[in-house]
């Protein structure tokens, strides 16, 4: 069962409150680093940083609309060799936290010795459009009118449709949903871990926070709403982009960079397919594959890499949008990973990033379903 | 114009499907030719992405054959096979591409006739449907 207190905010600052809080966690040695967005010295990015000097901290801007990468990599390079021996404190949007939850399924991350500490996101501005937002804005006034209903065309892609802007899986959560930011931010404690934080930092949490009903009411509500507006989005995504005229004026502007590949947190393969010795072939192979069709497009595989890259990580795709963030022409990636993904979800009843406890999809089986599958 | 013939892929597991395609040959059953066998160890190592390729190479057709469901000699590999081919089916579906192409059937080493009838359907399905539309777009 969840407790939750509610951290007062002086003025109005959650920014600095927020950053206190994490200055106490490495103050009383309740973790001994922790990996935090922390404002770029340059203003135009705010950025992950592993921290263990306290006063580092001061940079912290875990509110900051902008995700530079899907910090669930990040975890699992820090953890994929060994797991991390002293207690660490990892603060992350909602989308990075079910990635890096799909990643230990995939044997790719620990979460041990690891304090989750997830944080309502309304959304965030691509690494470009960031700068400019940070020159007239705040974090704070940013959060404070995001949850207002207000829609904003000029968030990420990512952000737009965004399942699940609050955590589904922390040790602790930050919450903003549906409380009222002037007076407090909830604080809440989901697992064992998570209550003897809040106990060490002196915090008195109860199981019958007003705060805390009221942001479930806000976010059950919330939640309603996106899926009515996903649902929209699916219909619409799908006329645009079915079929293969469709499909082939989509992926016209790729160039097989492989960005897409690069950046996304839960193509979990450490070795591509795409960039094994299967795809170097000689140059009578060329000519041969040119000569059986009449004519290739060079590089070759362009539909061939998008639809393996579909099936094999469609089932754990979390939405977090860094595929079209990292496409430099723009192809609406997230668009249709998002559409195929949910579909396939939907096949088996997944949802990515929930709980530990759900398996992989593909990695498992029941004996009675999926009867329209092989019989005649 | 001559007639259009389907030209079929079909990744067949070794302990079933290519056993039973063995004895429909050697008790001469007839059946369509159109069927290029490649013969896999099991159902459930054939990846979408070899279906996906056959189908974007010009294959009119693509079959798993594997064995019946509880019967695999690996245990579960038919199992997974048959997740994977529903998340690929439902994945071509979505993006309005021809499921319908993409066929698996659970066929016994001791079931001969029952091979050729499969081969017939899928040759005389596919014929119905016509070549596939995806060999025609270079530039995909």
């Amino acid at each position: 069962m969840a407790i939750s207190t509610v951290l007062n905010v002086a003025d109005g600052k959650l920014r600095q409150t927020i950053n206190a809080f994490l200055q106490d966690l490495l103050n009383k040695k309740i973790v001994e680093a922790i990996l935090v967005p922390l404002a770029h010295p340059a203003g135009n990015n705010v950025v992950p940083g592993l921290v263990t000097d306290p006063e580092s901290l001061k940079l912290a801007d875990v509110l900051a609309p902008v995700l530079p990468v899907n910090s669930a990599r990040i975890v699992s390079a820090i953890t994929r060799l060994t797991p991390v021996s002293k207690k660490t404190a990892v603060v992350m949007k909602s989308c990075e936290l079910r990635a890096l939850i799909e990643l230990v399924k995939l044997k790719q991350a620990s979460l041990d010795n690891l304090i989750l500490i997830g944080v309502d996101c309304p959304g965030a501005y691509s690494v470009k459009d960031y700068p400019r937002f940070a020159a007239e804005s705040t974090s704070d006034d940013f959060v404070k009118t995001a949850w207002r209903g207000k829609e904003d065309p000029s968030l990420r892609a990512g952000c737009q449709i965004c399942e699940y802007p609050v955590p589904l899986f922390a040790d602790l959560t930050i919450g903003l949903v549906g409380v009222n930011l002037d007076n407090g931010l909830l604080l809440q404690a989901n697992t064992e871990a998570g209550k003897e934080v809040l106990e060490k930092l002196g915090l008195t949490g109860n199981t019958d926070n007003e705060v805390a009903k009221e942001r479930e009411a806000a976010v059950s509500q919330l939640l309603d709403e996106i899926k009515k507006k996903r649902q929209k989005f699916f219909d619409q995504t799908q006329k645009e982009i079915g079929g293969i005229e469709n499909l082939s004026a989509v992926f016209g502007p790729c160039i097989q960079c492989h960005n897409c590949k690069t950046v996304c947190p839960v193509c979990y393969c450490r070795e591509c397919f795409f960039d094994s010795p299967t795809f170097e072939l000689e140059a009578d192979r060329y000519l041969g594959l040119a000569k059986k069709k009449g004519t290739i497009r060079m590089p070759v595989d362009t539909l061939f890499f998008h639809l393996t890259r579909m099936t094999h990580m469609g089932t754990s795709c979390v939405g977090c949008g860094c595929c079209e963030e990292s496409c430099p022409n723009g192809i609406p990636l997230l668009k249709i990973f998002q559409l195929t993904g949910d579909k396939v979800q939907k096949l088996f009843d997944y949802i990515p990033g929930r709980s530990l406890e759900d398996e992989l999809p593909p990695t498992v089986f029941k004996e009675d379903e999926l009867k329209w599958i092989g019989e005649k | 114009m001559a007639e259009f013939e389907p030209k079929i892929i079909g990744f067949l597991c070794n302990w079933c499907t290519c056993a039973a395609a063995d004895l429909a040959g050697t008790t001469r059953t007839q059946y369509p030719p159109n069927m290029h066998p490649i013969r896999v160890m099991c159902s459930g190592t054939v990846d979408p992405a070899y279906i996906i390729k056959a189908l974007l190479s010009g294959a009119d057709a693509v079959v798993v054959g594997g064995c019946h469901p509880g019967d695999c000699h690996y245990v579960s590999g038919n199992y997974k096979a048959r997740r994977r081919i529903a998340l690929l089916k439902t994945i071509l579906e979505t993006l309005g591409l021809d499921e319908k192409r993409v066929w698996a059937r659970w066929i016994s080493a001791s079931e001969g006739p029952e091979f050729a009838q499969m081969v017939k359907e899928v040759t005389e399905e596919t014929r119905k449907q016509g070549p596939n539309p995806l060999a025609d777009n270079w530039e995909l």
